[in-house]
């Protein structure tokens, strides 16, 4: 059996994973390292396999094919109840016949330590979720955001070498929900372990990890930071998973070493950054995210490239006005994000408007 | 807020318990009325026939007869309760739902069926009859029980507890010790209570298999032919009574704290005991 090279400082490697349930695949062939002390997430839509790889990583489910390491050992057959990692379920699962202080100390218990010092521990635990003092507490009588906090408690009491968190802040309301998620990030920087967390929720990704891996049906599609995710999707599906782009297909007239020039539909001729997978004469889409497009007020606003069209909705956000302009003689829409600023009121639907962007904002995705 | 019920409607629940229940509060009328004959009017206060259930020693043999076959009855249909409520609610196996549907079927079998159909097997077996007979149809008459008591202790148990105690490094059988045992206890309680009860009142097939080891209800039955006794099986029939009713509510309270451990959060379901 291989071992996987130990780079710098992975602490799980997963490589060549697939998990049948039945006719189900639902992991296709899944590599990736993660490194230790990161925060990183796994992002994608319902049922592409986040779940699954999570349980993977904590043991309870093992793969069909392929292997898990941690910290470097080969885990892939190890039981959940030996490995050092430690997971936050969806549910919480708070058991509901010990209060908040048992709950909490459950793993210590089995572990044969003295009273004192598991006393000790799940004090240390409960102030690091801000919990002090709940000890008593049955564990019925704890609304969702303290239930939340236990479950992270009984957790990080393991001292695990990852925790693995599972749609942990789904169940709470939106202020709640982002309040723990800034919570989260804090208490992941204070105890410096490696956390896993699963969401479809791109906005959480994008503002809690260090590093992000972008799953659609099963395997991997990126894996990148946050911003590189932003910057540089690699295909159109990941570009629209995360945020929102606008897509326009083009045609490559012609290529040097570094430059490719495209003739956009509508937009004209454009040149941009080479890539080695895209000939002359290839049909090719380009993708534009709303901000880097700007409503032109005024003669005095000036830009690289502009087009006209016609803003068929407007919405308020208060901060940002987004726009969705149909271009002229088209059915194409795209949707342009504006800073409300002074002197930039907000326009009309029906509003003729001119709209600029640069070269060096587009995208180029083949196909 | 719940409204009140219709005027109509509740003078037919009314009458619906005063029908149900009338016959069975003639018992301690007479159980305790100072007369050999069963007729109204009353005529006076007395525990002469109590202490005439005393003093009976085929009684007393009766009562042993019955107390051991329900207690064993008891322990034997919930520990077959437990192993298939188990697996019903977490293994995914072909014809599971037939099999389970198979096993709840003694439930609406006439008992008449059942005991006469025991007792063909049992001779042809070679067994001759005697408790321990009756204890094998009582089995079989209160698994069906046993098992829609705890499958839904089993059911309601979110699945992610015991994989949150195996992720704390606890052990499977630990887990079973220290998360679902608890979980499924007031189930379990509740499932002996319920099956010990229906064994200890059970006649039909005590009365086919029973060989010479009677049963209390069977030793009733028996002397229902002497008018003369009459009075003094009042008075067992009172006792048997409130027994019956005091384990049925002890086991009500159980199963409903069965429901609420095992993560029914819902608070709809508050009956008498809440
Ligand atoms: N135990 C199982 N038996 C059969 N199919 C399963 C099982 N677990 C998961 N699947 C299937 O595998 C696929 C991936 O499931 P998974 O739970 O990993 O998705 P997910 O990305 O976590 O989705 P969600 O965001 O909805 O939780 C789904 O199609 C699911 O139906
Ligand atoms: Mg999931």
């Amino acid at each position: 059996m291989k071992t996987p090279q130990k780079i710098n400082d992975q602490i799980i490697a997963i490589e060549g994973v697939k998990k049948n349930f039945g006719d189900v695949t639902a992991l296709d062939g899944v590599s990736l390292n993660i490194r230790e002390g990161e925060f990183f997430s796994l992002l994608g839509p319902s049922g592409c396999g986040k779940t699954t790889l999570l349980r993977m990583i904590s043991g309870f489910d093992s793969p069909s094919i392929g292997s898990v390491y941690i910290g470097g050992s080969d885990m892939t057959n190890v039981p959940p109840n030996e490995r050092p990692t430690n997971m936050v379920f969806q549910s919480y699962a708070i058991f509901p016949h010990l209060n908040v202080a048992e709950n909490v100390g459950y793993g210590l218990k089995k572990q044969k330590l003295p009273n004192d010092e598991i006393n000790r521990r799940v004090e240390e635990a409960l102030a690091l979720v801000d919990l002090e003092g709940f000890g008593a507490r049955e564990s019925h009588a704890l609304s969702g955001g303290q239930r939340q906090r236990v479950a992270l408690a009984r957790a990080l009491i393991m001292k695990p070498k990852v925790l693995l968190l599972d749609e942990p802040l789904s169940a709470l309301d939106k202020k709640l929900r982002e309040t723990m998620q800034s919570e989260l990030r804090k208490l992941q920087r204070t105890v410096g372990i490696t956390f896993v967390l699963v969401t479809h929720d791109q906005e959480e990704a994008l503002t809690m990890s260090d590093r992000i891996a972008v799953m659609f049906d099963g395997k991997i599609a990126q894996l990148d930071t946050p911003e590189g995710l932003y910057k540089r999707p690699k295909t159109k599906r990941v570009a629209s998973f995360i945020g929102v782009m606008n897509f326009i297909p083009a045609k490559v007239v012609a290529s040097t070493k570094t430059k490719l020039s495209l003739e956009v539909e509508f937009l004209g001729k454009i040149n941009v950054t080479a890539s080695n997978k895209i000939k002359p004469g290839d049909k090719i889409t380009v993708g534009i995210r709303p901000e880097m497009l700007t409503i032109l007020y005024g003669e005095t606003d000036k830009a690289d490239n502009v087009f006209s069209g016609m803003i068929v909705s407007a919405s308020y956000y208060g901060d940002m006005t987004y726009y969705e302009v149909e271009l002229k003689n088209t059915d194409i829409n795209v949707m342009v994000s504006m800073r409300n600023t002074s002197g930039r009121p907000v326009l009309l639907t029906g509003t003729t408007a001119r709209v600029g962007w640069g070269c060096e904002s587009i995208t180029v995705f083949d196909g | 807020m719940s409204s009140r019920p219709p005027k109509s409607l509740l003078t037919y629940a009314v009458l619906y318990l005063i029908f149900l229940y009338a016959p069975v509060i003639l018992l301690p009328l007479f159980a305790f009325n100072d007369s050999a004959i069963i007729a109204l009017p009353l005529s006076g206060f007395t525990f002469h026939w109590f202490g005439l259930l005393w003093d009976t020693k085929a009684l007393h043999e009766a009562l042993y007869n019955s107390l051991l076959i329900a207690v064993v009855t008891a322990i034997g249909s919930t520990t077959l309760g437990i192993f298939a409520a188990r697996a019903a609610a977490r293994y995914e196996f072909p014809g599971k739902r037939g099999i389970v549907g198979f096993i709840m079927v003694p439930l609406v079998l006439p008992e008449i069926i059942v005991g006469v159909a025991l007792i063909v097997v049992l001779i042809q077996l070679g067994l001759s009859l005697s408790a321990w007979t009756v204890i094998i149809g009582h089995v079989l008459i209160c698994t069906p029980f046993s098992i829609a008591i705890l499958q839904s202790a089993f059911n309601n148990m979110d699945r992610s507890l015991e994989e949150a105690s195996m992720d704390l490094g606890e052990s499977k059988i630990g887990t079973f010790f220290r998360v679902i045992l608890p979980l499924v206890t007031p189930g379990i309680i509740s499932s002996l209570l319920i099956s010990f009860t229906i064994s200890l009142d059970e006649f039909i097939i005590a009365f086919f298999l029973t060989g010479t080891d009677v049963t209390l209800p069977v030793y009733i039955w028996g002397q229902l032919r002497f008018p003369a006794r009459l009075p003094a099986i009042m008075a067992l029939g009172f006792l048997m009574v409130s027994l019956s009713f005091f384990l049925l509510l002890t086991a009500e309270y159980f199963r409903r704290r069965a429901n609420r451990l095992t993560g029914n959060h819902t608070r709809s379901d508050n009956g008498i005991f809440q």
